[in-house]
């Protein structure tokens, strides 16, 4: 595996201090921190939204002064949000991450993510789930270097979890880095590498056995035998 | 769907252009004449006129991300009014052009008053009260302006061309609107893809390197020259651009930035009948009564329409 990502100093005021991270090609990653840790605000930090500072890197290339094609190839970003403002066709919607008409493509996302049935709704008819589906179709349809996924788990019945999370090692294998917000600590064992977060800064970093024993001080939570319990002091 | 648009204008405009016939019985010469210096500037006002409202209303709500937005709901129409009343009553200025910058210089001004109070993205309730204030203010301002110019018949005069009227307008008064309306309609026009990405959130616009206060800056500016420029000659036309993007989305299915070309053209298409209309009345009724007339249900219409959760 060879490095891909390579932030300084990234940052985003007021929510996420300056830090530095290296990525690795094939890595799945997860951002692990209670409400208002900073998971979405890095994900949107690397994803350069106004006010982000630092310099993120990906395959050496300085984001910040790639144009719109070269991005969609080096990143892509899932928001927190799955709302859109407009009746766009579920169709429609994956073939927006694409820079030109590519049917085949929009095709192929379409039956991976299952939404044949769905390929002519407008989105905004659909469930949270399943609108999570189609916007994530949206976010790797490209198959860029990067995946930033704000929560790509949330709303998902069981199956559809393990079928992400199954879409989402096929695209490590591929070489990407996938990088997602997680707030289902039963899925920690599907990721290489947890980045645990706190008030904004790096409060951990390493593979989950390591980081697992950290979950009581960042949650107030511990592990059972059968998952988690409210750690009481 | 297009090119069905574009013949209707064209048949539309023949007719706007060539009725009445009454000019039939004149001499060829005095014909042509009165044809290129009566008939035909107005007749690329109105078609101009609302292609613009009907463009930068669609560009407008791709950036606010809401169908309710559009060049009178959110003061800018009411903006270059005031613009162009301040140019012409109080600093005297009589040059189409220099009015339509006043115009320009209005509506912009209103539309960042605007934004200062709703923020980008604005939720309905934000933008509707917002633009409700700034037209409310710049009415008022208007009204002043009038009643302190110089002028004792100023209010007289401008009643018939603020109300919208596209009669007896000369071809240098035509250039001065449509010229600046054209430019900065095409250079909206080219945004159409990057206000679809907008769809997606302004997030993801920017992690493709569009700026989303830039593609504002952007939006803001050309729609207020465009709209800023009709006024100043024609007057304040209301309900079109609101209507004309939500048809025009109809179009795109649902693609509010490539909805803008659609949308001017059915928006040329609303006012080629509104002002057929006008014409076929025996009175001068200023053409924003018609709009407006059949403009308000349509507005109520997609109120409830959007309430019951239906999209648009």
């Amino acid at each position: 595996m060879s490095q891909l990502l390579e932030a300084a100093g990234v940052s985003l005021v007021p929510r996420l201090a300056p830090l530095d991270l290296t990525c690795l090609s094939s890595e799945m990653i997860a951002l692990v921190g209670a409400n208002g840790s900073g998971k979405t605000s890095l994900l949107r930090a690397l994803a350069r939204v106004p006010g982000s500072g630092g310099t993120v890197l990906i395959d050496g290339e300085d984001i910040d002064r790639a144009p719109e094609a070269r991005r969609r190839s080096l990143l892509s970003l899932l928001p927190a949000t799955r709302d859109v403002a407009w009746p766009i066709r579920v169709c429609d919607i994956i073939a927006l991450g694409l820079a030109g008409r590519d049917h085949g493509r929009v095709e192929q996302r379409i039956d991976m993510f299952e939404l044949g049935a769905l390929r002519d709704r407008e989105i905004g008819s659909l469930s949270t789930g399943e609108r999570s589906r189609a916007l994530l179709a949206r976010a790797m349809i490209a198959e860029p270097r990067l995946l930033l996924l704000d929560e790509p788990l949330a709303n998902l019945d069981p199956y559809w979890t393990l079928r992400t999370l199954e879409q989402l090692r096929l695209s490590a294998q591929a070489g990407a880095t996938v990088m997602i917000a997680l707030h289902d600590l039963a899925q920690i064992d599907a990721f290489d590498r947890l980045i645990l977060l706190r008030n904004g800064q790096m409060a951990g970093d390493g593979p989950p056995d390591r980081m697992r024993p950290q979950f009581g001080s960042l949650f107030g939570v511990e592990p059972t035998d059968s998952g988690w319990r409210i750690a009481r002091a | 769907m297009r090119l069905v648009l574009v013949l209707m204008v064209a048949i539309l405009a023949l007719i706007h252009l060539l009725t009445p016939t009454s000019l039939r019985a004149l001499d060829p010469q005095l014909q042509t004449l009165l044809l290129i210096e009566l008939r035909l500037p107005r007749t690329l006002l109105v078609i101009g006129y609302g292609a613009t409202l009907g463009l930068t209303g669609a560009a407008l709500q791709a950036l606010f991300a809401n169908p309710l937005a559009s060049p009178d709901v959110t003061g800018s129409s009411s903006g270059a009014a005031l613009g162009a009343v301040v140019g012409g009553y109080w600093l005297g200025l009589t040059e189409p052009l220099a009015l339509a910058a006043c115009g320009a210089t209005g509506a912009l001004a209103a539309l960042a008053v605007l934004l200062a109070i709703a923020g980008w993205r604005a939720e309905t309730s934000n933008l509707l009260l917002g633009g409700i204030g700034v037209s409310l203010a710049c009415g008022a301002a208007t009204s002043l302006v009038l009643a302190l110019a110089p002028s004792p018949f100023a209010f007289y005069d401008a009643f018939d061309w603020l109300m919208g009227s596209f009669t007896d307008r000369s071809l240098g008064q035509a250039s001065a609107a449509l010229i600046p309306a054209l430019v900065a309609g095409l250079l909206l026009a080219r945004q159409s893809r990057v206000l679809d990405l907008l769809a997606l959130g302004e997030d993801v616009a920017a992690s493709l390197g569009h700026s989303p206060e830039r593609i504002g800056r952007i939006v803001v500016g050309l729609s207020a020259i465009a709209v800023g420029a009709c006024v100043s000659v024609c007057g304040a036309v209301g309900f079109v651009g609101l209507i004309a993007p939500y048809f025009g989305r109809r179009l795109t299915k649902g693609h509010p930035g490539q909805a803008m070309v659609p949308a001017a053209l059915i928006g040329a298409l609303l006012l080629l009948l509104a002002d057929l209309a006008t014409r076929a009345i025996d009175r001068p009724i200023p053409i924003g009564v018609i709009t407006a007339l059949v403009g308000t249900p349509l507005f109520l219409w997609l109120i409830t329409h959007r309430r019951r959760g239906l999209g648009l």
